[in-house]
């Protein structure tokens, strides 16, 4: 392999990688504070990807900047985050696990195919946000979008982490999975901490939206299954619950991918599945997973 | 300062708590003694808001508990140390005494100042996982903790437990120190000797029931509690 293909794929699979580490977040931090998958999850990408898809030409027509739209689609994830979570989650929490697992895969299904009657089942253009040339660089291509999405990823997560460790907020989001009765106790309303838990992640969710766009800029209404399931084996690659191993995991996830798609285009899916799961069989936990019987 | 009326707590089709009253004035140190499975700790999870009561009543000074939002009972100043410490394992034993002070964040830093003078192994390791400290260290860790929210009244539960002999000489000692710092204490153990001999009265439970109750001297004297809880 040259080095330039080398370089290439290894910023492709960052750029695949944070991606899939946006969305891991949310996964991962629904499941650390409640111990439920939210197989929604991934359709949130397909709420972004549409509300941007209606709002550049608004944003554009209006005389406004067309990035507008990447805050349309933070804000409408956001809201229809917490809605989901107030009205379909709340409601089944303490009837068990396995009616929560199933809400949430009917709320998947639910919200594919209200987009399917809203939207139609054609596949859409998203126009770009931002479209930035490709230069050479020591005699590399360097697709300016590509770096920008990395570094798009790079700002939301070491946000995410900076906000958790040093915000009243934050704060509450890291000790109420770790003790929930003793965050009662010093103060946290532990609903609400589950309600701004779903609110970040799915706006995490409008901002993988926005760096998938960039990629391939096609939306339909099921683009956030394979997405979502992707993601959520990084959440759990990682250690599910652990908002680092999310992060690690989504990158490792896109990096497999790409470089595994180099060398064997047809098979890319069922090797990258098949290395996931021979981790996951050394250790079940996740890469930065506790052993079992210790809480996260 | 705490008044309990007619109180009775269930889990399911369990009655775990049947109509106790009980009362704790300003200053006092009130304990609460009796066997495993007594009821002990259902009773301050009732106070603090975590388990839901079938009937009664529970004033903190003027405000109704029941009907108050759990996580706004610190507020009310009423801290809670729990069974098991509960602290926070994967943060750092500062960062656990910054969660003391969620609700009430004024001059924390002077709170934490104090917090470090009466623990001076936690300001050893105030960098250090809370997960990683021993037992007697994390039953520190939660009563500085509660500390951390400038309480007026404190309910612990047990915290003499799992700890060695001399461990359980000091957090008797603390425990005394922070009343005559004016901190109300509503104490539960199953250490019957040490806590009546800190107490001014005490209240004895057997199965969901209170069975005695009055001064700490005199039930330190009485037949029946040495019998049963003193191994006399
Ligand atoms: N979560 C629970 N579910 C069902 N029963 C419980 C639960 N917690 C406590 N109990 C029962 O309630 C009674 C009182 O328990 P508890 O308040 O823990 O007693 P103590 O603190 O005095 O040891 C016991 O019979 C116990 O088995
Ligand atoms: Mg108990």
């Amino acid at each position: 392999m040259t080095f330039s293909l080398f370089f290439q794929s290894l910023i492709n699979g960052l750029n695949q990688g944070a991606i899939y580490a946006l969305i891991a977040l949310g996964y991962t931090m629904v499941y650390g504070i409640i111990r439920m998958i939210n197989f929604a999850h991934g359709d949130f990408i397909m709420i972004g990807a549409y509300t941007m898809f209606y709002t550049i030409p608004l944003m554009a027509n209006a005389g406004m900047p067309v990035w507008l739209s990447v805050l349309a689609a933070i804000i409408v994830c956001s809201v229809v985050g917490v809605v989901v979570e107030v009205i379909a989650y709340k409601p089944v929490r303490q009837a068990g696990s396995m009616s929560a697992l199933i809400t949430a895969l009917a709320m998947s299904l639910f919200l594919e195919n209200l987009a399917m009657v809203l939207f139609g089942a054609k596949p859409q253009n998203v126009q770009k946000i931002f479209d930035l040339p490709t230069i050479n660089f020591l005699g590399v291509a360097l697709p300016l979008n590509v770096i920008l999405t990395i570094l798009i990823g790079v700002i939301m997560m070491a946000g995410l982490q900076i906000f958790i460790k040093k915000t009243k907020i934050g704060k509450a989001m890291r000790s109420v999975p770790q003790d929930r009765d003793a965050s009662i106790l010093v103060g946290i309303n532990v609903n609400r901490v589950i309600t701004i838990t779903f609110a970040i992640g799915s706006a995490l969710a409008a901002v993988a939206a926005l760096m998938y766009c960039t990629k391939y800029p096609r939306v339909t209404n099921d683009m956030g299954s394979m997405m979502g399931l992707k993601a959520f084996i990084a959440a759990v690659l990682g250690g599910i619950g652990i908002i680092p191993g999310a992060m690690l995991g989504g990158i490792l996830v896109g990096l497999i991918e790409i470089f595994v798609k180099l060398f064997a285009p047809g098979w890319y899916e069922a090797i990258t599945y098949a290395i996931l799961i021979v981790i996951l069989l050394v250790k079940p936990s996740g890469i930065l997973g506790k052993n079992v019987g210790e809480k996260v | 300062m705490l008044e309990i009326s007619n109180l009775s707590v269930s889990y399911g089709a369990i009655h775990a708590i049947h109509n106790v009253s009980l009362k704790v004035n300003r200053g006092e140190i009130v304990s609460l003694i009796g066997a495993n499975g007594a009821g002990k700790t259902t009773i301050l999870r009732t106070i603090s808001g975590l388990k839901k009561a079938d009937e009664g009543e529970i004033r903190f000074e003027q405000t109704d508990l029941r009907k108050t939002e759990p996580s706004k009972i610190i507020r009310l100043k009423l801290a809670h140390v729990p069974e098991g410490r509960h602290i926070f394992p994967q943060m750092t034993v500062e960062e656990n005494l910054e969660m003391g002070a969620f609700a009430d964040q004024k001059d924390m830093s002077a709170t934490m100042e104090d917090v470090y003078n009466r623990f001076s192994r936690l300001k050893e390791r105030k960098r250090q996982l809370a997960g990683t400290l021993s037992g007697g260290e994390q039953q520190m860790l939660a009563v500085g903790r509660a500390l951390m929210a400038k309480p007026k009244m404190i309910l612990m539960d047990e915290p003499s437990m799992g700890l060695s002999p001399l461990l359980v000489k000091e957090i008797f000692s603390i425990i005394k120190e922070v009343n005559q710092n004016g901190i109300t204490i509503l104490l539960v153990e199953q250490n019957a000797k040490m806590a009546l001999s800190i107490s001014n009265r005490a209240y004895v439970m057997e199965t969901g029931k209170i069975s005695m109750e009055g001064n700490a001297g005199e039930l330190l004297k009485d037949v029946r509690v040495k019998k049963a809880y003193l191994g006399q």
